[in-house]
């Protein structure tokens, strides 16, 4: 058994809440007293029947409204897979919490309202995929049952899709029609809907791969922390704590330290306090070695190859998160896996349209939601990968300097 | 050899990442034990990130004073078999200081007062970091809340002001006086905690596992009898086989009747349940539809 995180893009009006409702509810992950809250609060709504949608709606603010406001994550398994859900807005002034649901996800569900096919915000939400490099995109014809079920219209929206994702080069796209308010196809096939012969979306979500995604080839592992106990027990241990986020790493193994760039070799791996045969993504472990660097938090272990990239004059794709709009000159700091180091932007390049990817060159400045390539300088050298190259080692964030809140989402090019 | 992780083994990688950026982020972190499974299950995790070295941080537990005894004991014997710092604060010692009402009632929960001791023992230790054994599958409001969950001077959560938390990147930056809770076990579930429990023989206090007790049958629900529940001549008082599937205060945790004397046992009555972990044991959170949200942003863990 093992996880899929997914994230489902749409608005309310597509339905995105009913169809996690309905997953929830059709897989039996609801439980009678939630059945029950939930039925309470459906009739103080006064809407006569139970409402699935009220299921992902959690602050008070959002059930009050009827919207979603913020990421929320739900949990579910089968007997096959533990499923992970970010349910997240799909309205466009929410397209910083779309991209931190799709951060972590391997998976989107991208809902289409079967009367209104392909629209902008079925484009921007491709986009997002695209942008995020999501290896499994799923595109869900929903409200079948208000176009009579009609396969004709279901070849159509797809017909109209594939150029979108051939536009986008997106991989692995699936499509299925549902009817999420009356269940088809969700967890059991539509007895409406002779005509399709795929799987049922819960069916697609339990089989789909996702071990293929982890990257075994490029090894990397950013130092968190020092384990030096200096006990009488233990007075010459030393491991570099931290976290495999790609390839394997064995006994042996030649290595490079960055951003020193000295060279060393593994003296041993391990896991939960006991020497292993290999460690590997996405394993936390401990890594020592034979030779006696000066190792610190925000360093990385990796080995040699041609991907890893080394500078302080780095081009990414920004995706703002603030109302305070990116300054060109202004001092953030960056932070990328368990390194941070202050960061300034030197240039916008060009500001992309999520809904149609026009580049505008020269903006001057990103507001919220907007989506920028950069010029960013930092403070000191990083190792990194460009996202489309390395998803876990291509991401970081940047920080307001004095508010520290998180402002933007960088993706390394 | 596979290159394929167990989705417990995912979790608790995951588990051990966060408890090492706390470790690499903050001065002063704590962590919050109350002697339940999910903080049985922290220190587990605690030992994996961190041994052979010491824990970066001592345990504190605020102690309402209607605790289990098992409960107690168990925390006391598992801080001195680790030989890791235990800080206990007292809810009663606060009570008196502030002069703060005792509630009223039959179950009278000294629940919401914690957050007053809890926000106490922040300010007399300086902590930057408390980390808890809170889950996003337990409670709506928690299904919303962050890894790396910022709370201000009042530790108070806004949430619509939490910070975007991307890939496994936890922004842990504060100012001075506000601190941030950390929630390693955010994406487990009920379940996959006792699997976990089961698989790595974690031994737990013996009010988890089906024994005699006397309760009060009240509204559906098995509350145990002891001092600090008022009881009323109508009462039904009974001896039953319970066990408790949380472990809270003794005023405000219902026990569950069950036969379940072993680790399989109980995951065998967990998948075969209908009613939620919460909704089941917790009385406090039957007040309002927003019970948690409430306190939450009133400063509660």
């Amino acid at each position: 058994m093992d996880i899929l995180r997914f994230i489902t893009a749409g608005s309310v009006d597509d339905g995105k809440s009913t169809l996690i409702g309905r997953l929830l509810y059709d897989s039996k992950n609801i439980l009678v007293d939630q059945l029950d809250a939930l039925e309470r609060s459906s009739r103080n709504r006064g809407d006569g029947s139970v409402d699935l949608a009220l299921l992902t709606d959690g602050l008070r603010a959002e059930r009050e409204q009827g919207i979603t406001i913020d990421v929320a994550y739900k949990y579910f398994s089968t007997d096959k897979r533990k499923f992970i859900i970010a349910d997240a807005p799909g309205h466009i002034q929410y397209t910083r919490n779309m991209i931190t649901g799709a951060s972590n996800s391997e998976l989107i569900i991208i809902l289409v309202d079967a009367r209104n096919g392909v629209v902008e915000q079925t484009r921007r939400h491709s986009i997002i995929a695209s942008l995020l490099h999501l290896p499994n995109v799923v595109v869900a014809i929903n409200k079948m049952d208000l176009v009579d079920y009609s396969q004709e219209r279901y070849t159509e929206i797809i017909q109209d899709y594939e150029e979108v994702a051939a536009a986008l080069e997106l991989q692995n796209v699936t499509y299925i029609p549902i009817s999420a308010l009356d269940g088809d196809n969700i967890v059991d096939a539509s007895t409406h809907m002779d005509w399709y012969k795929g799987k049922t979306l819960l069916n697609l979500l339990e089989t789909v791969e996702v071990n293929r995604h982890t990257d075994l080839e490029h090894a990397r592992f950013p130092v968190q922390l020092v384990i030096r106990p200096q006990t009488p027990e233990f007075p010459d241990y030393r491991g570099y704590a931290g976290k495999v986020t790609s390839g394997v790493f064995r006994k042996g193994d030649n290595i490079i330290v960055y951003p020193s760039g000295i060279e060393g070799t593994v003296k041993a791996v391990e896991i939960n306090n006991k020497e292993a045969e290999a460690i590997f993504a996405p394993q936390s472990a401990v890594i020592h070695l034979n030779e006696d660097i000066d190792i610190s938090r925000g360093d990385t272990i990796a080995k040699k190859d041609d991907t890893l990239r080394l500078g302080q004059d780095i081009d990414a794709l920004v995706c703002w998160m603030d109302e305070k709009p990116l300054t060109i000159g202004k001092r953030y700091l960056l932070q990328h896996n368990s390194k941070t180091v202050p960061a300034i932007v030197k240039e916008i390049k060009y500001r992309l349209d999520v809904n149609t990817l026009d580049q505008q060159e020269n903006p001057g400045k990103a507001g919220l939601n907007e989506i920028v390539a950069v010029y960013i300088k930092t403070a000191s050298p990083l190792a990194y990968d460009a996202y489309n190259d390395l998803r876990s080692n291509g991401g970081a964030i940047l920080i307001d300097d004095t508010s520290y809140v998180t402002v933007g989402a960088v993706l390394f090019q | 050899m596979s290159y394929q992780l167990d989705y417990l083994d995912q979790l608790e990688a995951e588990s051990i990442h966060i408890f090492r950026e706390v470790a690499g982020q903050f001065e002063r972190p704590a962590l919050l034990f109350s002697g339940g499974k999910d903080s049985i299950v922290l220190v587990h995790l605690a030992l994996k990130a961190f041994r052979p070295g010491k824990f970066p941080f001592p345990l504190v537990h605020i102690d309402t004073g209607h605790n289990f005894p098992e409960a107690l004991e168990f925390r006391d014997k598992l801080a001195k078999k680790l030989g890791e710092k235990l800080i206990v604060r007292n809810v009663g010692d606060t009570i008196k200081e502030k002069g703060l009402t005792e509630p009223k009632g039959k179950f009278a929960s000294r629940n919401a007062l914690q957050t007053y001791t809890l926000l106490d023992t922040i300010q007399e230790f300086e902590f930057d970091a408390c980390i808890g054994g809170a889950r996003r599958d337990e409670e709506k409001a928690r299904a919303k809340e962050r890894i790396f969950s910022v709370r201000d001077d009042f530790g108070q959560w806004d949430p619509k002001m939490q910070r975007p938390e991307l890939w496994n990147i936890y922004n842990g930056k504060i100012h001075k006086g506000e601190n941030v809770r950390v929630f390693p076990i955010s994406n487990w579930t009920e379940l996959d905690i006792w699997n976990y429990i089961k698989r790595e023989n974690i031994e737990l206090p013996s009010i988890y596992f089906s024994h005699e007790r006397e309760v009060l049958e009240y509204q559906e629900q098995l509350i145990a009898v002891s001092s600090f529940i008022q009881l009323e001549p109508q009462d039904r008082i009974v001896t039953k086989s319970v066990r408790y599937r949380t472990v809270g205060d003794m005023t405000c945790t219902a026990a569950v009747a069950s036969e379940a004397h072993t680790l399989d046992d109980i995951i065998h009555e967990i998948i075969a349940t209908n009613t939620s972990e919460r909704g089941q044991t917790r009385i406090d959170d039957r007040v309002s539809e927003a019970a948690m949200e409430d306190r939450k942003k009133n400063g509660y863990f």
